[in-house]
Protein backbone atom coordinates (compact mmCIF):
# COMPACT_ATOMS: atom_id res chain seq x y z
CA UNK A 1 0.00 0.00 0.00
CA UNK A 2 2.85 2.36 0.82
CA UNK A 3 6.17 2.67 -0.97
CA UNK A 4 9.11 4.95 -0.44
CA UNK A 5 9.46 7.62 -3.14
CA UNK A 6 13.21 7.71 -2.74
CA UNK A 7 15.72 4.99 -2.09
CA UNK A 8 17.10 4.69 1.42
CA UNK A 9 20.35 6.63 1.42
CA UNK A 10 22.63 7.70 4.22
CA UNK A 11 22.56 6.42 7.75
CA UNK A 12 20.20 3.58 8.68
CA UNK A 13 19.15 1.87 11.90
CA UNK A 14 17.78 -1.62 12.51
CA UNK A 15 14.57 -1.94 14.52
CA UNK A 16 12.47 -4.94 15.42
CA UNK A 17 8.74 -4.88 14.70
CA UNK A 18 6.74 -7.78 16.13
CA UNK A 19 9.91 -9.85 15.98
CA UNK A 20 10.78 -8.88 12.38
CA UNK A 21 14.06 -7.02 11.76
CA UNK A 22 13.62 -3.94 9.57
CA UNK A 23 16.30 -1.54 8.37
CA UNK A 24 15.03 2.03 8.09
CA UNK A 25 16.50 5.50 7.57
CA UNK A 26 17.79 7.11 10.74
CA UNK A 27 15.75 10.11 11.85
CA UNK A 28 12.32 8.96 10.68
CA UNK A 29 9.42 8.22 13.00
CA UNK A 30 8.32 4.80 14.11
CA UNK A 31 4.98 5.45 12.37
CA UNK A 32 6.70 6.16 9.04
CA UNK A 33 8.90 3.08 9.45
CA UNK A 34 6.02 0.66 10.08
CA UNK A 35 3.85 2.21 7.35
CA UNK A 36 6.68 1.95 4.80
CA UNK A 37 7.09 -1.68 5.82
CA UNK A 38 3.40 -2.28 4.98
CA UNK A 39 2.92 -3.87 8.38
CA UNK A 40 -0.88 -3.63 8.41
CA UNK A 41 -2.51 -2.52 11.63
CA UNK A 42 -0.42 -1.20 14.48
CA UNK A 43 -2.87 -1.55 17.36
CA UNK A 44 -6.39 -2.64 18.25
CA UNK A 45 -8.87 -0.10 19.59
CA UNK A 46 -9.27 0.03 23.37
CA UNK A 47 -13.00 0.54 22.92
CA UNK A 48 -14.09 -1.71 20.04
CA UNK A 49 -11.10 -3.98 19.44
CA UNK A 50 -10.97 -2.83 15.80
CA UNK A 51 -7.66 -2.82 13.95
CA UNK A 52 -6.12 0.66 13.67
CA UNK A 53 -3.08 2.28 12.07
CA UNK A 54 -1.35 5.70 12.15
CA UNK A 55 -3.61 8.44 10.84
CA UNK A 56 -2.81 12.10 11.50
CA UNK A 57 0.97 11.65 11.78
CA UNK A 58 1.24 14.85 13.83
CA UNK A 59 0.57 13.80 17.39
CA UNK A 60 -3.10 14.64 17.58
CA UNK A 61 -5.29 11.59 16.94
CA UNK A 62 -3.62 8.90 19.10
CA UNK A 63 -4.44 6.25 16.48
CA UNK A 64 -0.76 5.23 16.27
CA UNK A 65 -0.27 4.07 19.85
CA UNK A 66 2.23 1.19 20.03
CA UNK A 67 4.36 -0.62 22.55
CA UNK A 68 7.87 0.75 22.11
CA UNK A 69 10.77 -0.64 24.11
CA UNK A 70 8.36 -2.26 26.54
CA UNK A 71 6.23 0.81 27.19
CA UNK A 72 2.68 0.79 25.84
CA UNK A 73 0.59 3.74 24.62
CA UNK A 74 3.52 5.50 22.96
CA UNK A 75 2.73 7.67 19.96
CA UNK A 76 4.59 6.09 17.03
CA UNK A 77 4.33 9.30 15.01
CA UNK A 78 6.08 11.29 17.75
CA UNK A 79 8.86 8.78 18.35
CA UNK A 80 12.08 8.69 16.30
CA UNK A 81 13.50 5.25 15.47
CA UNK A 82 16.71 4.19 17.22
CA UNK A 83 19.13 1.32 16.73
CA UNK A 84 17.83 -1.84 18.37
CA UNK A 85 14.40 -0.39 19.17
CA UNK A 86 11.77 -3.05 19.86
CA UNK A 87 8.28 -2.22 18.63
CA UNK A 88 5.13 -4.25 19.08
CA UNK A 89 1.51 -3.87 18.07
CA UNK A 90 -0.56 -2.71 20.99
CA UNK A 91 -3.50 -4.94 21.83
CA UNK A 92 -6.28 -2.94 23.51
CA UNK A 93 -5.60 -0.98 26.65
CA UNK A 94 -2.22 -0.88 28.34
CA UNK A 95 -2.03 -2.62 31.66
CA UNK A 96 -2.12 -0.57 34.81
CA UNK A 97 1.44 -0.33 36.17
CA UNK A 98 2.25 -2.71 39.03
CA UNK B 1 -40.34 35.81 16.06
CA UNK B 2 -40.18 32.17 17.15
CA UNK B 3 -42.79 31.18 19.73
CA UNK B 4 -43.07 28.29 22.16
CA UNK B 5 -44.54 27.35 25.55
CA UNK B 6 -41.24 27.83 27.31
CA UNK B 7 -37.76 29.17 26.56
CA UNK B 8 -34.80 27.61 28.33
CA UNK B 9 -31.71 29.82 28.26
CA UNK B 10 -28.52 27.75 28.50
CA UNK B 11 -27.22 24.74 26.57
CA UNK B 12 -25.11 23.07 29.25
CA UNK B 13 -26.40 20.39 31.62
CA UNK B 14 -28.90 22.26 33.80
CA UNK B 15 -30.83 23.78 30.89
CA UNK B 16 -31.13 20.81 28.53
CA UNK B 17 -31.87 18.33 31.37
CA UNK B 18 -34.75 20.56 32.45
CA UNK B 19 -35.81 21.16 28.84
CA UNK B 20 -35.85 17.40 28.19
CA UNK B 21 -38.20 17.01 31.18
CA UNK B 22 -40.37 19.88 29.91
CA UNK B 23 -40.79 18.03 26.59
CA UNK B 24 -41.88 14.96 28.52
CA UNK B 25 -44.42 17.19 30.30
CA UNK B 26 -45.73 18.09 26.85
CA UNK B 27 -44.49 21.67 26.66
CA UNK B 28 -43.24 23.06 23.36
CA UNK B 29 -39.68 23.94 24.40
CA UNK B 30 -36.86 25.96 22.84
CA UNK B 31 -33.30 25.89 24.22
CA UNK B 32 -31.15 28.92 23.42
CA UNK B 33 -27.41 28.31 23.61
CA UNK B 34 -24.50 30.71 23.36
CA UNK B 35 -21.49 30.38 21.02
CA UNK B 36 -18.67 27.85 21.21
CA UNK B 37 -16.24 30.32 22.77
CA UNK B 38 -18.00 30.84 26.11
CA UNK B 39 -17.30 29.24 29.50
CA UNK B 40 -18.61 25.69 29.38
CA UNK B 41 -18.86 24.15 32.82
CA UNK B 42 -20.76 21.22 31.29
CA UNK B 43 -17.72 20.24 29.21
CA UNK B 44 -15.05 20.42 31.89
CA UNK B 45 -16.46 18.57 34.85
CA UNK B 46 -15.51 15.40 36.66
CA UNK B 47 -18.52 13.19 35.95
CA UNK B 48 -19.44 12.24 39.50
CA UNK B 49 -23.00 11.60 40.62
CA UNK B 50 -22.03 12.57 44.12
CA UNK B 51 -24.11 12.67 47.27
CA UNK B 52 -21.96 12.10 50.38
CA UNK B 53 -20.54 15.60 50.74
CA UNK B 54 -23.41 17.60 49.27
CA UNK B 55 -25.51 19.91 51.39
CA UNK B 56 -23.35 20.87 54.35
CA UNK B 57 -25.60 23.33 56.20
CA UNK B 58 -28.65 22.51 54.08
CA UNK B 59 -30.02 19.00 54.31
CA UNK B 60 -32.63 19.74 51.67
CA UNK B 61 -29.84 19.96 49.10
CA UNK B 62 -28.38 16.67 50.32
CA UNK B 63 -31.77 14.99 49.94
CA UNK B 64 -32.24 16.57 46.50
CA UNK B 65 -28.86 15.17 45.34
CA UNK B 66 -29.71 11.75 46.78
CA UNK B 67 -33.08 11.79 45.01
CA UNK B 68 -31.29 12.55 41.75
CA UNK B 69 -28.86 9.67 42.30
CA UNK B 70 -31.86 7.35 42.69
CA UNK B 71 -33.60 8.74 39.60
CA UNK B 72 -30.43 8.14 37.56
CA UNK B 73 -31.28 4.48 36.93
CA UNK B 74 -34.48 5.28 35.01
CA UNK B 75 -32.91 8.40 33.52
CA UNK B 76 -30.03 6.34 32.08
CA UNK B 77 -32.45 3.87 30.46
CA UNK B 78 -34.57 6.67 28.99
CA UNK B 79 -31.54 8.41 27.53
CA UNK B 80 -30.34 5.15 26.00
CA UNK B 81 -33.74 4.57 24.45
CA UNK B 82 -34.11 8.08 23.02
CA UNK B 83 -30.52 8.84 22.01
CA UNK B 84 -28.88 5.43 21.56
CA UNK B 85 -26.09 6.62 23.87
CA UNK B 86 -25.03 4.70 26.95
CA UNK B 87 -23.85 7.26 29.51
CA UNK B 88 -21.82 4.64 31.45
CA UNK B 89 -23.69 5.18 34.71
CA UNK B 90 -22.25 3.34 37.72
CA UNK B 91 -23.87 3.29 41.11
CA UNK B 92 -21.74 0.89 43.11
CA UNK B 93 -21.13 3.44 45.84
CA UNK B 94 -18.36 6.00 46.10
CA UNK B 95 -15.36 6.55 48.30
CA UNK B 96 -13.40 9.57 49.34
CA UNK B 97 -10.01 8.21 50.38
CA UNK B 98 -8.44 9.82 53.43
CA UNK B 99 -4.74 10.54 53.91
CA UNK B 100 -3.63 10.65 57.54
CA UNK B 101 -5.45 11.04 60.83
CA UNK B 102 -6.10 14.75 60.40
CA UNK B 103 -8.14 14.17 57.25
CA UNK B 104 -10.06 11.35 58.89
CA UNK B 105 -10.94 13.53 61.89
CA UNK B 106 -11.98 16.41 59.66
CA UNK B 107 -14.21 14.14 57.58
CA UNK B 108 -15.72 12.61 60.71
CA UNK B 109 -16.60 16.08 62.02
CA UNK B 110 -18.26 17.04 58.73
CA UNK B 111 -20.24 13.81 58.71
CA UNK B 112 -21.42 14.39 62.30
CA UNK B 113 -22.82 17.77 61.30
CA UNK B 114 -24.54 16.32 58.26
CA UNK B 115 -26.01 13.43 60.24
CA UNK B 116 -27.33 15.87 62.83
CA UNK B 117 -28.91 18.22 60.28
CA UNK B 118 -30.50 15.26 58.45
CA UNK B 119 -32.45 14.18 61.55
CA UNK B 120 -34.98 11.45 60.85
CA UNK B 121 -34.42 11.68 57.09
CA UNK B 122 -31.07 10.02 57.60
CA UNK B 123 -27.54 10.49 56.31
CA UNK B 124 -26.01 7.35 54.90
CA UNK B 125 -22.25 7.66 54.81
CA UNK B 126 -19.67 5.89 56.93
CA UNK B 127 -15.97 5.97 57.61
CA UNK B 128 -14.43 2.66 56.62
CA UNK B 129 -10.99 1.34 57.47
CA UNK B 130 -8.18 1.05 54.97
CA UNK B 131 -8.52 -2.75 54.81
CA UNK B 132 -12.21 -2.47 53.93
CA UNK B 133 -11.46 0.08 51.23
CA UNK B 134 -8.88 -2.28 49.74
CA UNK B 135 -11.40 -5.11 49.70
CA UNK B 136 -13.78 -2.99 47.64
CA UNK B 137 -11.16 -2.49 44.93
CA UNK B 138 -9.52 -5.84 44.19
CA UNK B 139 -6.06 -5.54 42.63
CA UNK B 140 -5.58 -1.94 43.72
CA UNK B 141 -2.60 -1.09 45.93
CA UNK B 142 -3.34 1.78 48.31
CA UNK B 143 -0.59 4.15 49.40
CA UNK B 144 0.90 3.82 52.90
CA UNK B 145 -0.67 7.10 54.05
CA UNK B 146 -4.24 6.03 53.29
CA UNK B 147 -5.95 5.49 56.64
CA UNK B 148 -9.46 4.82 55.35
CA UNK B 149 -12.28 6.36 53.39
CA UNK B 150 -15.72 7.83 53.70
CA UNK B 151 -18.10 5.58 51.80
CA UNK B 152 -21.63 6.19 50.60
CA UNK B 153 -23.72 3.68 48.71
CA UNK B 154 -25.56 6.52 46.98
CA UNK B 155 -22.54 7.77 45.05
CA UNK B 156 -21.68 6.89 41.48
CA UNK B 157 -20.48 8.39 38.24
CA UNK B 158 -21.18 8.75 34.52
CA UNK B 159 -19.25 9.66 31.40
CA UNK B 160 -20.09 13.40 31.49
CA UNK B 161 -19.53 14.07 27.78
CA UNK B 162 -21.77 11.17 26.79
CA UNK B 163 -24.34 12.46 29.30
CA UNK B 164 -24.30 15.91 27.71
CA UNK B 165 -24.66 14.44 24.25
CA UNK B 166 -27.40 12.00 25.29
CA UNK B 167 -29.48 14.73 26.94
CA UNK B 168 -29.23 17.01 23.91
CA UNK B 169 -30.09 14.18 21.51
CA UNK B 170 -33.00 12.95 23.66
CA UNK B 171 -34.45 16.45 23.95
CA UNK B 172 -34.39 16.86 20.18
CA UNK B 173 -35.65 13.31 19.65
CA UNK B 174 -38.73 14.32 21.64
CA UNK B 175 -39.29 17.33 19.39
CA UNK B 176 -37.44 19.95 21.42
CA UNK B 177 -35.89 22.78 19.46
CA UNK B 178 -32.24 23.69 20.06
CA UNK B 179 -30.81 26.99 18.81
CA UNK B 180 -27.03 27.30 18.95
CA UNK B 181 -25.07 30.56 18.66
CA UNK B 182 -28.12 32.31 20.10
CA UNK B 183 -26.85 34.35 23.02
CA UNK B 184 -29.72 36.14 24.77
CA UNK B 185 -28.87 39.84 24.89
CA UNK B 186 -32.09 41.09 26.42
CA UNK B 187 -35.30 39.82 28.00
CA UNK B 188 -38.49 41.84 28.27
CA UNK B 189 -42.09 41.13 29.19
CA UNK B 190 -44.80 42.57 26.96
CA UNK B 191 -47.68 41.94 29.36
CA UNK B 192 -48.40 38.38 28.26
CA UNK B 193 -45.16 36.74 27.14
CA UNK B 194 -41.42 37.02 27.71
CA UNK B 195 -39.42 38.08 24.69
CA UNK B 196 -35.79 36.93 24.57
CA UNK B 197 -33.75 38.81 22.00
CA UNK B 198 -30.67 37.34 20.33
CA UNK B 199 -28.57 39.04 17.67
CA UNK B 200 -30.56 37.48 14.83
CA UNK B 201 -33.96 36.59 16.15
CA UNK B 202 -36.47 37.08 18.97
CA UNK B 203 -38.13 34.24 20.89
CA UNK B 204 -41.43 34.57 22.73
CA UNK B 205 -42.98 32.33 25.38
CA UNK B 206 -45.13 32.70 28.51
CA UNK B 207 -42.39 30.99 30.53
CA UNK B 208 -38.64 31.43 30.55
CA UNK B 209 -36.00 29.48 32.49
CA UNK B 210 -32.54 30.91 33.11
CA UNK B 211 -30.07 28.04 33.33
CA UNK B 212 -27.08 29.62 31.63
CA UNK B 213 -24.43 29.48 34.35
CA UNK B 214 -22.58 32.74 34.77
CA UNK B 215 -24.77 34.23 32.04
CA UNK B 216 -27.46 34.36 34.72
CA UNK B 217 -25.76 37.33 36.39
CA UNK B 218 -26.64 39.59 33.46
CA UNK B 219 -30.08 38.19 32.64
CA UNK B 220 -31.65 37.55 36.07
CA UNK B 221 -32.19 41.26 36.95
CA UNK B 222 -34.14 41.69 33.67
CA UNK B 223 -36.86 39.43 35.07
CA UNK B 224 -36.70 40.64 38.68
CA UNK B 225 -34.50 37.85 40.01
CA UNK B 226 -31.49 38.30 42.28
CA UNK B 227 -29.19 35.27 41.84
CA UNK B 228 -25.80 35.48 43.56
CA UNK B 229 -23.22 33.24 41.90
CA UNK B 230 -19.44 33.42 41.84
CA UNK B 231 -16.83 31.79 39.61
CA UNK B 232 -14.50 29.13 40.98
CA UNK B 233 -11.88 27.35 38.93
CA UNK B 234 -11.34 23.60 39.02
CA UNK B 235 -8.36 22.03 37.27
CA UNK B 236 -8.26 18.43 36.11
CA UNK B 237 -5.49 16.10 34.93
CA UNK B 238 -6.18 13.23 32.55
CA UNK B 239 -3.96 10.20 31.96
CA UNK B 240 -3.58 7.86 29.02
CA UNK B 241 -6.01 4.95 28.83
CA UNK B 242 -5.20 1.86 30.82
CA UNK B 243 -6.94 -1.38 31.80
CA UNK B 244 -9.83 -0.71 34.20
CA UNK B 245 -8.68 -1.06 37.78
CA UNK B 246 -10.46 1.59 39.82
CA UNK B 247 -13.85 -0.06 39.67
CA UNK B 248 -15.94 2.47 41.59
CA UNK B 249 -16.60 6.19 41.82
CA UNK B 250 -13.92 8.01 43.79
CA UNK B 251 -13.91 11.55 45.09
CA UNK B 252 -10.84 13.01 43.43
CA UNK B 253 -9.35 10.24 41.28
CA UNK B 254 -11.58 8.18 39.04
CA UNK B 255 -11.12 5.94 36.05
CA UNK B 256 -13.62 6.41 33.26
CA UNK B 257 -15.43 3.67 31.37
CA UNK B 258 -12.90 4.12 28.57
CA UNK B 259 -9.84 3.67 30.78
CA UNK B 260 -8.52 7.19 31.30
CA UNK B 261 -7.87 8.27 34.87
CA UNK B 262 -9.19 11.70 35.76
CA UNK B 263 -7.42 13.44 38.61
CA UNK B 264 -8.93 16.46 40.29
CA UNK B 265 -9.47 18.94 41.38
CA UNK B 266 -8.82 22.41 42.62
CA UNK B 267 -11.02 25.12 44.12
CA UNK B 268 -9.49 28.42 43.08
CA UNK B 269 -10.71 31.99 43.15
CA UNK B 270 -9.25 33.43 39.93
CA UNK B 271 -12.31 35.19 38.50
CA UNK B 272 -12.98 33.87 34.99
CA UNK B 273 -9.46 32.66 34.14
CA UNK B 274 -9.93 29.06 32.97
CA UNK B 275 -6.22 28.38 32.44
CA UNK B 276 -4.04 25.78 34.12
CA UNK B 277 -1.04 26.08 36.44
CA UNK B 278 1.91 23.77 36.96
CA UNK B 279 1.75 24.11 40.74
CA UNK B 280 -1.88 22.93 40.89
CA UNK B 281 -1.10 20.07 38.53
CA UNK B 282 1.82 19.00 40.70
CA UNK B 283 -0.26 19.08 43.87
CA UNK B 284 -3.07 17.03 42.31
CA UNK B 285 -0.66 14.48 40.82
CA UNK B 286 1.23 14.18 44.12
CA UNK B 287 -1.92 13.42 46.06
CA UNK B 288 -3.16 10.96 43.42
CA UNK B 289 0.09 9.01 43.60
CA UNK B 290 0.05 9.14 47.39
CA UNK B 291 -3.36 7.44 47.28
CA UNK B 292 -2.70 5.10 44.33
CA UNK B 293 1.09 4.57 43.85
CA UNK B 294 0.44 2.65 40.60
CA UNK B 295 -0.63 5.88 38.90
CA UNK B 296 2.99 7.09 38.97
CA UNK B 297 3.66 4.86 35.93
CA UNK B 298 0.90 6.43 33.80
CA UNK B 299 1.47 9.38 31.50
CA UNK B 300 -0.65 12.50 31.65
CA UNK B 301 -2.03 13.50 28.28
CA UNK B 302 -4.22 16.48 29.08
CA UNK B 303 -5.00 19.10 31.67
CA UNK B 304 -7.64 21.77 31.72
CA UNK B 305 -9.24 24.41 33.85
CA UNK B 306 -12.96 25.03 34.01
CA UNK B 307 -15.06 27.62 35.81
CA UNK B 308 -17.66 26.36 38.28
CA UNK B 309 -20.93 28.15 38.84
CA UNK B 310 -20.89 28.47 42.60
CA UNK B 311 -23.58 29.79 44.90
CA UNK B 312 -22.48 31.30 48.25
CA UNK B 313 -23.35 28.12 50.18
CA UNK B 314 -22.53 25.70 47.31
CA UNK B 315 -26.17 24.52 47.28
CA UNK B 316 -28.46 24.93 44.29
CA UNK B 317 -30.70 27.92 43.62
CA UNK B 318 -34.19 27.43 42.17
CA UNK B 319 -36.40 30.51 42.10
CA UNK B 320 -39.48 31.89 40.41
CA UNK B 321 -39.65 35.64 40.02
CA UNK B 322 -42.25 37.38 42.19
CA UNK B 323 -42.23 40.44 39.97
CA UNK B 324 -42.54 38.41 36.74
CA UNK B 325 -44.20 35.04 37.47
CA UNK B 326 -43.25 32.56 34.76
CA UNK B 327 -39.59 33.55 34.91
CA UNK B 328 -37.43 30.95 36.63
CA UNK B 329 -33.80 30.47 37.49
CA UNK B 330 -32.07 27.13 38.12
CA UNK B 331 -28.37 26.82 38.87
CA UNK B 332 -25.72 24.89 40.76
CA UNK B 333 -22.20 23.62 40.12
CA UNK B 334 -23.55 20.05 40.23
CA UNK B 335 -25.00 19.80 36.74
CA UNK B 336 -24.12 16.12 36.40
CA UNK B 337 -25.43 14.96 39.79
CA UNK B 338 -28.65 16.95 39.42
CA UNK B 339 -29.42 16.15 35.77
CA UNK B 340 -31.87 13.37 36.64
CA UNK B 341 -33.77 15.36 39.27
CA UNK B 342 -33.87 18.39 36.98
CA UNK B 343 -35.37 16.26 34.19
CA UNK B 344 -38.05 15.03 36.58
CA UNK B 345 -38.89 17.40 39.44
CA UNK B 346 -37.51 20.73 38.20
CA UNK B 347 -39.34 20.30 34.88
CA UNK B 348 -42.55 19.42 36.73
CA UNK B 349 -42.20 22.53 38.91
CA UNK B 350 -41.91 24.76 35.84
CA UNK B 351 -44.64 22.96 33.89
CA UNK B 352 -47.24 22.61 36.68
CA UNK B 353 -46.10 24.61 39.71
CA UNK B 354 -46.04 21.39 41.72
CA UNK B 355 -43.02 21.14 44.01
CA UNK B 356 -41.62 18.48 46.33
CA UNK B 357 -41.81 19.28 50.08
CA UNK B 358 -39.16 21.77 51.19
CA UNK B 359 -38.40 22.95 47.65
CA UNK B 360 -38.84 26.61 48.65
CA UNK B 361 -35.59 26.33 50.64
CA UNK B 362 -33.74 26.54 47.32
CA UNK B 363 -34.78 30.17 46.82
CA UNK B 364 -31.96 32.72 46.76
CA UNK B 365 -33.90 34.55 49.48
CA UNK B 366 -31.77 32.53 51.91
CA UNK B 367 -28.85 34.85 51.12
CA UNK B 368 -30.69 38.09 51.88
CA UNK B 369 -29.01 40.14 54.56
CA UNK B 370 -30.85 42.64 56.77
CA UNK B 371 -30.44 45.41 54.21
CA UNK B 372 -32.38 43.30 51.73
CA UNK B 373 -29.40 42.72 49.49
CA UNK B 374 -28.09 39.36 48.50
CA UNK B 375 -24.58 38.68 49.72
CA UNK B 376 -22.10 36.79 47.59
CA UNK B 377 -19.66 36.27 50.45
CA UNK B 378 -19.13 32.73 51.64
Amino acid sequence: MFRRTTEIKGETVAIRFDGQRIVVPAGETVAAAVLANNSGHTRTSVVSGEARAPYCLMGTCFECLMEIDGIANRQACMTIVAEGMTINRQQGKREMPE
Amino acid sequence: METSDVIVVGGGLFGPATAYGLRQQGLDTVVLDDGDDVLRAARGNFGLVWVQSKGMGMHQYHAWSRESAHLYHDFTSELREFSGTDIAHRNDGGMHLLLGEAEREQRRREMDIMRQQAGADGFECEIIEREEAEKMMPGVRLGDDVVGASFSKHDGDVNPLKLLRAIHASFQHLGGRFRSDSRVENIRHDGSVFIAETKNCAFAAPKIVLACGHGITKLAPMVGLDTPIVPQRGQVLVTERAEPLLNMALGSVRQTDEGTVQIGNTEEDVEFDDGTTLSAGQAMARRAVQVFPQLAGLRLIRTWGCIRVLTPDKCAIYDESEEFPGAYVATSHSGVTLAAVNARHTAKWIATGETPPGFEEFSAKRFKTEGGHVSTHH
